[in-house]
């Protein structure tokens, strides 16, 4: 019955009992042989044998103008670590570390508090971009405050003042909503980043590739040797479009001032200039930006963070009056148009004031253009119709985003019957086509846009891309940048364009809109314009507030044929286009003076009287006035006393 | 005649042993996960300890000679159980290891088979009336143990399989193994090692595995991989000394998994070679224990079953202390009652209640 009860031998129980015992000596030896035979070993192993990932930081590449010089730099920034693997009292060392660094005691010691659940091997970040006495103190210290190091990066210097800054823009650690977003998804969170600008538009050519360092670092987190190396590759140089020179001469002329001012080559759309008003120091952002500082460039009613140039979506005023002559030669309307101004016109039932109270008189499209007479442009802006307006404007690229080499442009309003009923559910009022006749109602637009147009129509109908790099200069199969060398080209009648660029010539002269911003010497074709933010009898009502006081606009390009320079001006709060007209024939001087200066440097060095001997032919026509004989002639010049200053480099820059 | 079942007859002071190495395993997860993102892992393991005493009890209710009379029904369960792993499992970290349950928890059933199979070894040699083994038996032993055992390697899972083997050695050898078989055994698994490890077509380890087992040969080639965990574990092993130290490798996070698979590297980082000794010394007495209650059984089955789990404890114990010490490959083995992990935990405390089940019944017969 009981087959079971033969039990398990006695002996290969105790056997297994030994074999066990026998697996635990082994055990026991081995934790011997490691703990008190090799223990020094083991000991100091422990403190050295840490392999540490330490990223070698790759240095952005440089931005610089058109002829090399620098614009935007890196320095060598330093940054107080705390390291908290240390048997040091933090919090007893606090005092001490707080007066070194100039920082507040008891922020310090909470953040030790704060980062005390925090893997130990994880320092603090105590102070960035710390001052050469601090970086002194730290030094001096290293035995007295063995936790306290010091991190070396590479931070982007910036022209002083905020110049530049919108077009150069400024870099900041990638954000988590930025990680999210395609073209950043290889970036980790810590990379610096471009935010805006051409830093963000060309990041990827700027940023170069980190590389890494297996570093061997004790327990206090200090190398003691290496295992292997990859090289960070620097971000590579980025040459812009811009003239430095030009550039200074547009930052002058919007100081202290709201708007932008946009100048361009019209025969390719280098951007030569590009400022907008008020300015922010992006050199504020290249370490930690205070969250109140932020704050007031955020609600600043002035936008400073706005680049105008290509995000102002403003009324065009007067200078749309040429979009409006093209449109109308172009419909065999223009140029035979002829319209008595009496101050006023009704349209609609409705009457029209033009801006001279008196009236122009007879006008025709040339002295509309020049005088800049309304009642000539409602006229004709009735006779055209909306829809052929805005077909002109459309070609001549208002109301679309240029495609300007710098992110978050704007695209603006170029109203239309369709673009009504589309985006309001409403039709087009008849009465609305005579305001945007003289480029107010619901047309909006970036300076660049018109810049982009006034260039196409200065250029006979040939229009560009305005950008701020040179594609050629990019590396092989960099494909981001190769749209802006397109060209479209506009049929305008040669004639049209003559006569009306003719006819804005004579803007600047005595009989123009804005005489006062003549140059001798420089043949400026321009327009000039002031648009109403809201109108005229709502104004009234705010007794005139500054604040609602109207836009001045001016956009004007030289030479007048085969033009190589445009300039669009907006002057928000201008009033009046004749401002905004001199600000741009400021930086045309500028243009100008260093077009004249420059062949001069390849001649032999002037003498020391200050003259120059030249030799030059010219036709003249003899007394008849029918045949043209050639002469020539040997002159003495004297040249200008003040030599003018060429920079060297942009503000600020070391170089 | 029979009386009845009391826990008078309960193991106390067994409990009482295995209580303080769980509570020391506690602690250690408390000190070496704090700063980390398994910070609170302790409380966990505190509520599987309490709920593994709690299956302990109740295994310890249910007739150990009744479950064995039906244990080829649960062998038959254990192998579907294996079987589903492979079709339905759960991949994570290309092993095929656990089913997803409802409610969100995974089961790991490779961990309870290893139950069955103590039960399994025991209800067969129990029933066998030789003194001395045949070949048939030493063959249908291994079946038992080894078709389970292929298919825990085929998800793969080389370090669980490997704690099959220990059971089937451990029936074999107190079933009655002659020296004959023992040499053939011992002969037989030499020839195997080597093939696997020195013919290259040979494909039975996949290679992480093969790296794993070679870069303990040779800790340098990989300081990196899993040469580099050997390196860090005898360097905290090492580096806490006579009477331990701060733990710099367990804090500083050089030492991989010091909750789990490395426990006993933190813990010997910590509190030095006699702390190390202490708890080697704990397992001793809870084996020595055992392999008492072991001799105290009421039949052979009893034997058979405490003797298993022994041997299941002892080879735990050699592996993972092994590994830490660098005695042993990387097998990704948990040291049993100490380290984190439910699974571990439950097995170990249902093992204790089948041990307490043989000796609650001593008097029985």
């Amino acid at each position: 019955m009981f087959g079971r009860d033969e039990k398990v031998s006695e002996f290969r129980l105790t056997a297994a009992q030994y074999f066990i015992l026998a697996i635990f000596l082994v055990l026991a030896y081995g934790l011997w042989k490691l703990q008190v035979m090799e223990s020094g070993y083991y000991a100091s192993a422990a403190e050295k044998n840490r392999i540490r990932n330490v990223p070698v930081l790759a240095p952005r590449g440089k931005i610089l103008d058109r002829e090399g010089r620098t614009i935007v730099d890196n320095y060598p920034s330093f940054s107080a670590l705390l390291l908290r693997d240390s048997s040091r009292d933090l919090i007893g060392d606090a005092d001490l570390i707080a007066q070194g660094l100039h920082l507040d005691p008891n922020e310090v010691r909470a953040r030790i508090r704060h980062f005390a659940s925090m893997p130990q091997y994880q320092p603090i970040f105590l102070k960035e971009d710390i001052t050469p006495d601090e970086l002194q103190f730290i030094e001096a210290h290293r035995n007295e405050l063995p936790e306290l190091d010091t991190i070396m990066a590479h931070r982007r210097l910036y022209p002083r003042n905020g110049f530049m800054a919108h077009l150069i823009g400024y870099v900041g650690e990638v954000s988590e909503d930025m990680l999210n977003q395609p073209q950043f998804e290889l970036y980790n969170s810590g990379d610096v980043v471009g935010i805006s600008g051409v830093e963000r538009q060309y990041n990827t050519l700027l940023m170069g590739q980190n590389g890494s360092r297996q570093a061997l670092v004790d327990s206090h987190g200090r190398e003691v040797g290496r295992l292997g190396e990859t090289e960070a590759v620097p971000g590579k140089q980025l040459r812009l479009t811009v003239d430095i020179d030009l550039q200074i001469a547009a930052e002058e002329a919007l100081a202290g001032k709201n708007g932008a001012i946009v100048a361009m080559d019209p025969r390719t759309g280098e951007i030569l200039a590009m400022v907008s008003g008020p300015s922010f120091d992006p050199n504020d952002f290249a370490v930690h930006v205070s969250r109140d500082q932020w704050n007031k460039l955020v609600t600043d009613p002035d936008k400073p963070l706005l680049n105008k140039a290509i995000q102002a979506q403003l009324a065009p005023g007067s200078t749309f009056k040429i979009i409006m002559s093209v449109a109308g030669w172009q419909e065999n309307i223009a140029q035979t148009l002829h319209v008595n101004c009496t101050g006023g016109a009704e349209f609609y039932g409705r009457r029209f004031g033009c801006w001279v109270k008196g009236g122009h008189g007879e006008v025709t499209l040339e002295k509309a253009i020049y005088q800049s007479c309304d009642v000539f442009f409602y006229t004709l802006a009735e006779k055209l119709g909306i829809d052929r307006i805005a077909k002109y404007a459309t070609d001549l690229g208002l109301g679309q985003k240029t495609g300007i080499d710098l992110p978050n442009e704007v695209s603006g309003v170029m109203p239309s019957e369709e673009w009504k009923i589309k985006n309001f559910k409403q039709k087009w009022f008849a009465g609305e086509t005579i305001s945007v006749g003289i480029g107010q109602g619901a047309v909006a637009i970036t300076p660049v846009q018109l810049l982009r147009a006034i260039s196409a129509i200065s250029m006979g109908g040939r229009m560009v891309v305005p950008h701020v790099i040179n594609p050629t200069d990019m590396p092989p199969g960099y494909v981001e940048a190769q749209h802006v060398t397109d060209v479209r080209n506009v049929p305008i009648d040669p004639n049209g364009w003559n006569f009306i660029t003719d006819a804005m010539s004579r803007v600047l002269l005595p009989e123009g809109t804005a005489p006062s911003a003549h140059i001798p010497g420089i043949d400026i074709a321009g327009k000039t314009g002031s648009a109403q933010i809201v109108s005229l009898a709502t104004r009234a009502r705010f007794k005139n507030s500054d604040d609602l006081a109207q836009n001045g606009w001016f956009v004007g390009f030289t030479p007048r044929r085969n033009p190589d320079i445009v300039v669009c001006v907006l002057f928000q709060g201008g009033e009046h286009g004749r401002l905004a007209a001199r600000l741009a024939t400021q930086v045309i001087k500028a243009y100008v003076d260093k077009q004249h200066r420059t062949p001069q440097k390849m001649v032999e060095k002037p003498k020391t009287d200050g003259t120059v001997d030249i030799g030059g032919l010219w036709t003249e026509p003899d007394s008849d006035g029918h045949k043209e004989t050639l002469q020539g002639g040997r002159f003495v010049l004297a040249l200008p006393k003040k030599s003018l200053a060429v920079a060297i480099a942009a503000p600020g820059m070391h170089q | 005649m029979a009386r009845y079942v009391s826990y008078r007859d309960f193991d106390w002071l067994l409990l009482v042993f295995v209580l303080i190495i769980c509570a020391l395993g506690v602690m250690e997860i408390h000190s070496a996960t704090m700063h980390t993102k398994f910070a609170g892992a302790h409380v966990k393991q505190i509520y599987w300890v309490l709920a593994g005493v709690g299956a302990m009890f109740l295994v310890s209710l249910v007739n150990y000679q009744v479950l064995l009379d039906q244990i080829h029904w649960f062998y038959i369960a254990a192998v579907a159980s294996l079987m589903a792993v492979l079709v339905f499992g759960q991949k994570y970290l290309g092993a095929k290891r656990w089913i997803k349950m409802p409610g969100g928890n995974h089961f790991q059933p490779s961990e309870w088979v290893k139950l069955i199979l103590i039960l399994a070894i025991a209800k067969y040699f129990a029933d066998m009336r030789e003194r001395e083994l045949s070949w048939a038996d030493f063959m249908k032993a291994g079946a038992i143990v080894g078709i389970p055992m292929l298919m825990v390697l085929k998800q793969p899972d080389l370090g669980t399989a490997l704690t099959y083997l220990p059971i089937a050695a451990m029936g074999v050898f107190l079933g009655g193994l002659q020296w004959r078989q023992g040499l053939a055994v011992a002969l037989l698994a030499t020839i195997g090692v080597g093939a696997v490890f020195f013919i290259p077509k040979v494909h039975v380890l996949k290679s992480y595995q093969k790296q794993r087992l070679t870069s303990f040969v040779d800790p340098e080639l990989d300081p990196q991989g899993s040469g580099y965990q050997v390196e860090q574990s005898k360097i905290a092993v090492g580096s806490g000394g006579l009477w331990g130290g701060k733990g710099s490798q367990t804090h500083g996070a050089f030492l991989p998994v010091p909750q789990t698979d490395f426990i006993f590297a933190a813990f010997s980082e910590e509190h030095g070679f006699v702390g190390a000794l202490g708890v080697l010394l704990l397992y001793f007495i809870v084996l020595m224990r055992l392999t008492q209650n072991a001799q105290t059984a009421p039949d052979r089955a009893g034997t058979f079953v405490v003797m298993g789990v022994v041997a299941v404890l002892s080879f735990h114990i050699l592996v993972n202390v092994g590994m830490v010490v660098g005695f042993m490959p990387v097998t990704g083995i948990p040291l049993p009652l100490m380290s984190y992990g439910g699974s571990s935990v439950l097995f170990m405390f249902l093992a204790l209640g089948m041990v307490m089940n043989v000796r609650m019944r001593r008097f029985v017969n």
